[in-house]
């Protein structure tokens, strides 16, 4: 858990247009090295857009992306990306694509990033024969393997069944907490981004409209009221058209409960 | 039990062989009784001599190994030119934009259209024929394979990319294998016309090989023997047919499309 291991992510009045519409207008966040923000909004909001920025996949129209202090051009090397379909080469069996890109003696890791997170009998088999969690997490072993500093998540679960979900949601804690990447998740689902993330950002109108930071201890409960509450607040303020005042005194309330 | 068993067999293997082998018994028992002249059809029999006849005097090999030779090379050379242009104006827009229209245009005109003017360049030579073969066989490469990598998935050659691979990887790994189907389709069509082509190209201009065999033969009225050349382009069409299917159980396994045949 050295204090390298996850790069620095800040994007200074990043904006991005496709033609003449702005898929984002003016984003200012700084993730910290380690820590684990999801984004959250409606679709068609631009997170995916985000995300891809984020990758180097796309460049900014406008402001700057920033990776451990150095502005970011062309791929980000230090980013591997999860997708939301995962991805995996049709052709190629579970193992070769575990260790897609990697030179040398790569056969032993790629085992043994398949046995973390589950699969290591699976090794030998092609992709169209996994279940839809199952390839996620093959596609999880894919991008863990070369050990990323930052990891991109593009609501690499929304097509999962609820209970292979949670179980993915604990194994992506579980590696996070282990292997200290920092991580960005996309979702839309306000549950798991109260599950998982340290902070909470809202995307509205192309812009943050709303950081909430998660102060539960981890392992999370969902049972747990002040889950609830927060769950609760942050979908009324993304649903109700509430005033941003309104919404922060319910989300303080949130906080004043998990404070007790 | 035994009886189970028999049917069984008869179900599984015996009934879709039942139908050839009972009209090659009724055309044999024509034959013998007379009906069928020898002029029209010879008998199954008849033919079998004439093979063996051809095979044990070396006519067969000289005529085999020269058709051979000009099906192979003729698809070797249009073969790869389409299978490379295709792959070319498959993976950059621009090679697609300058040539794509030429090419489409001069697929219009049916190659077989062009065997009096290719006779007039090369005469009736090896180059006429293995000129023909190479056409015809250059456009289904091309367009399968053009095909096959236009519709390599996008998500992939992303997914490529953030995962670190160079434009050389992403060829071998992703734009090849994706368009793999597509381009074992044109490969299979390819051998189809490669036949064609030679048994039209053969029948009008030889002095060699399978199709000459055949209308030779026809001006003795060896019917005998001009069935049996037809057999073989029968058996060497089939054959084309097994090597293509062969790649593609090999080579698709992963497709569940692939896993069954
Ligand atoms: N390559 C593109 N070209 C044109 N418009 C795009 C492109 N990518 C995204 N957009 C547009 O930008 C907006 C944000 O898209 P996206 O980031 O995918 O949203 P989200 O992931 O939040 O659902 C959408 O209106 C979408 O149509
Ligand atoms: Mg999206």
């Amino acid at each position: 858990m050295g204090p390298g291991r996850g790069a620095e992510l800040v994007l200074e009045q990043v904006g991005k247009q496709f033609g003449d519409k702005h898929a984002l207008r003016r984003v200012n966040l700084a993730v910290k090295r380690g820590e684990f923000v999801a984004i959250i909004g409606r679709s068609g909001c631009g997170k995916s857009t985000l995300l891809r920025l984020a990758a180097g996949l796309e460049e900014p129209t406008s402001g700057r992306i920033l990776v451990d202090g150095e502005e970011l051009r062309g791929l980000n090397e230090k980013a591997r990306v999860m997708f939301q379909d995962a991805r995996l080469l049709p052709w190629r069996r579970v193992m070769d694509n575990v260790g897609l890109g990697l030179k040398g003696e790569w056969e032993p890791k790629a085992l043994e990033a398949l046995e973390q997170v589950g699969l290591a009998d699976r090794a030998d088999d092609w992709p169209a024969v996994l279940s839809g969690g199952q390839r996620q997490r093959v596609a999880l072993a894919r991008a863990l393997i070369s050990r990323p500093q930052l990891l991109l998540l593009d609501e690499p679960l929304g097509a999962l069944d609820a209970l292979t979900r949670i179980d993915m949601q604990r194994l992506i804690e579980q590696l996070w907490l282990e292997q200290k990447f920092t991580a960005l998740l996309v979702t839309h689902d306000v549950d798991e981004a109260v599950m998982l993330a340290d902070r909470i950002v809202l995307i509205e109108d192309g812009a943050c409209a709303l950081d909430v930071p998660v102060r539960l201890p981890r392992p999370r409960q969902r049972g747990d009221a002040a889950f609830a509450d927060l769950v609760d607040a942050i979908l009324r303020r993304i649903l109700g058209g509430e005033t941003d005042e309104n919404a922060a005194v319910s989300l303080s309330v949130g906080e004043k409960r998990r404070a007790l | 039990m035994k009886l189970s068993r028999w049917t069984g067999w008869a179900g599984g293997k015996a009934v879709p062989w039942a139908l050839p082998i009972g009209l090659l018994a009724a055309w044999q028992a024509a034959a013998a009784a007379g009906w069928l002249s020898s002029r029209v059809l010879p008998a199954p029999t008849d033919v079998i001599v004439a093979a063996w006849n051809l095979a044990s005097n070396g006519e067969l090999w000289k005529h085999l190994s020269v058709s051979f030779w000009r099906a192979l090379t003729g698809f070797a050379i249009g073969g790869s030119i389409g299978f490379l242009l295709g792959l070319l104006n498959g993976v950059f827009r621009p090679a697609e934009r300058l040539l794509d229209t030429s090419i489409q245009m001069i697929r219009n005109i049916p190659h077989l259209a062009l065997i009096p003017l290719v006779i007039l360049w090369f005469g009736i030579g090896e180059e006429a024929k293995v000129f023909l073969v190479a056409l015809g066989v250059l456009f289904p490469m091309y367009v399968n394979t053009l095909h096959g990598i236009r519709n390599v998935d996008a998500g992939l050659l992303e997914m490529g990319r953030v995962y670190g691979l160079g434009p050389w990887q992403l060829f071998w790994r992703i734009w090849l294998p994706g368009a793999l189907p597509s381009i074992l389709v044109g490969l299979r069509y390819a051998l189809g016309i490669m036949w064609l082509t030679l048994i039209v190209a053969e029948t009008i201009a030889a002095d060699r090989g399978i199709g000459y065999l055949a209308m030779n033969a026809r001006e003795f009225m060896q019917t005998d023997v001009v069935v049996f050349s037809i057999l073989l382009y029968a058996l060497f069409g089939k054959l084309a047919d097994s090597i293509a299917r062969f790649l593609e159980r090999r080579w698709l396994r992963w497709n569940v499309n692939y896993q069954h045949i």
